[in-house]
């Protein structure tokens, strides 16, 4: 993907560009989706429809070299570290084709050459070895950070607690970027954190905290750009605290019987981060529908990619068990 | 040739390593001023300094969760664990990440971390400070397990170890700390799945790790004084498993003892048994034996602690039972 030229700021062409990744996320979701309804896609599948300006505005505020740990809502965060379409709707599929070669699927989406550390299906799972890579980037003097996803249910788990400790204690260049969507799979924030300020758990650690507007991508990426700043200048980790909208259900297939429609519709009409972009940038309908066109037609080859690629052989599954 | 206790040869892989390798590093708790719980890394802080001989906070997810990172990046960190038992505080790391992160991946990551760890009984700890746990780690595909008996076997296991591109849960036991050996000026790496034998013998094998290698020596010795002559075989890295040693080794008995400190009842020695019925069937002229600590936690009190697990008489009990069967 095309990186942002001017550093801090963002003309217009560079927020245009981030709401057709964005869209592109998803209609490539929407369309995950409808393939898994139909019976094409093995597993278990997470997505993040709400979530876009997140990954994009974070990712896109990256330097080459900088990597990211996912989890198991990874679809977004893979696409913005720049895993093609193609490759990403392969490893659904569960083709060799795919960015982890069959091997992972859509919870361990790895895409190592662009910085893809790979996505975690355990919760907080990713947060202990981001602290450990940005480690060794400061053992080598290397100018590069080092930046975990992670939702606020994965504030309650152990390693995130012991990685944010360790972090800022080695005041190594990381950046925790805490996707608060206020649900923890069917548990809301109310009944699984005493407080009301996520940031407040990295305070706890003497970390530097931001808080972030989750839906405003232009707000994400500077929070981030001033993030990553923070961390490679070796001035220790960063905490961004992320207000998000999950518009959809924990899993696909998720009838969501512990949330209210109206809640859901609501945040739908209100949240929805491209509504928001579109009309910052004063979109028209045709203007929304050509970009549209466009990324549904990748999104359209990426499935005939992944249909027509190869399975792998059953034997296949004792190799990459050790190097 | 220079004498080393067991203590002594693992601290001179570590800082052979370091010496040459920038990508190198120990990471754990108390391994600083301290030198480590069992002094093991005594002194390497004044040679390296304390980034590279790093002291961590008790905090096992996160510590064993940055070695991988790290690791992930290119390093070779080697991470202490104080006691197998506080394992259990780092297995979702080791387990979930470490052992999985080349596959999930599709082999697009290596993660050459080593964990090294100690425990066993003996010093009336009880039942959180001296378990053997290394069969866990067995049984999960993507780890290697070692198991070293001897100084000049820690030395050369641990370096293969830390230049082994995947991830090694390093057991040491903590009674051999003090034992001592002459060993070679130049470290010489020993590969991981290689057994040593330790003995030769004619009647009897006995495949013993740890701790039990020299329990199984003593009881050897004892049973020659009974004119049965005990063959005595360490396996010495319990993943990969160096099969082919064990089963030609019985093919020659035809008997077979397995021995170890932890208990019994799904116990390294369980995997063991099976390889050797499997692979020398035919030439057993009596069932396999096995010595382990008996189905109950660490007790404290050292009568009971010294009734549970097992030692040289316990072996040579079990090398008795299987001459007894005479092949009837």
């Amino acid at each position: 993907m095309a990186k942002v030229e001017q550093k801090g700021t963002l003309s217009k062409s560079d927020l245009r560009d981030f709401f057709r990744e964005m869209l592109l996320i998803r209609r490539f979701e929407e369309k995950v989706e409808e393939r898994f309804r139909a019976g094409e896609l093995p597993g278990f599948l997470h997505v993040a429809i709400g979530q876009e300006a997140v990954a994009v505005g974070v990712c896109r505020a990256l330097e080459e070299g900088d990597i990211i740990a996912s989890t198991h809502r990874a679809h977004g965060h893979t696409l913005a570290k720049g895993t093609t379409p193609n490759e990403l709707m392969a490893e659904l599929y569960g083709k060799l084709e795919g960015c982890s070669h069959g091997y992972g699927g859509s919870m361990h989406l790895y895409d190592v050459d662009r910085g893809n550390m790979g996505a975690n299906a355990v919760v907080g799972g990713g947060l202990p070895a981001i602290t450990g890579a940005a480690l060794a980037f400061k053992f080598r003097g290397e100018p590069r950070v080092a930046v975990a996803f992670f939702g606020d249910g994965a504030t309650n788990i152990g390693t995130f607690h012991e990685s944010l400790n360790l972090a800022q204690l080695w005041q190594v260049p990381a950046v925790f970027v805490c996707e608060n969507n206020h649900w923890a799979e069917s548990t809301p924030g109310w009944q699984h954190m005493p407080i009301e300020d996520i940031s407040q758990r990295a305070v706890a650690y003497g970390m530097k905290a931001v808080k972030v507007d989750g839906q405003d991508v232009e707000a994400v990426h500077k929070a981030t750009r001033k993030a990553l700043e923070h961390a490679r200048s070796g001035k220790g980790p960063v905490f961004m605290a992320v207000e998000t909208f999950r518009l959809v259900g924990h899993y696909i297939g998720d009838p969501q019987v512990y949330r209210s429609k109206e809640e859901l519709e609501e945040a739908r009409e209100k949240h929805d981060p491209l509504d928001q972009l579109r009309a910052r940038l004063e979109l028209s309908d045709d203007e929304v529908e050509e970009i549209d066109r466009e990324v549904q037609e990748v999104v359209d080859a990426s499935v005939e990619f992944a249909k027509s690629g190869t399975d792998p052989k059953p034997e296949d599954a004792l190799k990459n068990i050790y190097a | 040739m220079p004498e080393l206790s067991y203590r002594e040869a693992v601290r001179d892989a570590l800082s052979r390593a370091m010496r040459d390798d920038d990508d190198v590093f120990i990471m754990g708790e108390d391994i600083a001023e301290m030198g480590g719980s069992m002094g093991v890394t005594q002194g390497m802080v004044d040679e390296f300094g304390p980034e590279r001989v790093r002291n961590t906070p008790i905090s096992e997810m996160a510590l064993a969760g940055a070695a991988i990172g790290a690791a992930m990046q290119g390093m070779r960190p080697v991470a202490e664990i104080m006691y197998e038992d506080f394992l259990t505080l780092a297995t979702e790391q080791i387990v979930n990440q470490a052992a999985k992160h080349r596959y999930m991946s599709g082999g697009q990551l290596s993660v050459p971390v080593t964990f090294r760890t100690q425990g066993g009984a003996g010093w009336s700890p009880g039942a959180q400070h001296a378990q053997q746990l290394e069969a866990w780690f067995v049984h999960i595909p993507g780890l290697k397990v070692v198991f070293a008996s001897t100084p000049s076997d820690v030395r050369g296991l641990l370096w293969s170890a830390i230049y082994d591109d995947n991830p090694v849960v390093f057991f040491e036991h903590r009674t051999l700390y003090g034992l001592k050996e002459e060993v070679p000026d130049e470290l010489e790496p020993i590969p991981l799945g290689q057994a040593r034998v330790h003995r030769e013998g004619e009647d009897v094998t006995v495949i013993a790790t740890g701790r039990l290698v020299h329990e199984a020596l003593s009881a050897a010795q004892e049973a020659e004084s009974d004119g049965v002559s005990v063959e005595v075989v360490d396996p010495r890295t319990l993943q990969p498993l160096d099969e082919e040693a064990l089963i030609n080794s019985v093919k020659k008995t035809n008997r077979c003892v397995v021995a170890h400190e932890a208990v019994t009842r799904m116990g390294f020695g369980a995997e063991v048994a099976s390889v050797i019925q499997y692979g020398a069937f035919d030439w057993l002229d009596a069932p396999i034996e096995r010595v382990g600590a008996k189905f109950a936690p660490l007790p404290f009190a050292p009568v009971m602690e010294e009734f549970v697990v097992p030692h040289a008489n316990d072996v040579l009990d079990a090398i008795r039972r299987t001459v007894g069967r005479n092949g009837n």
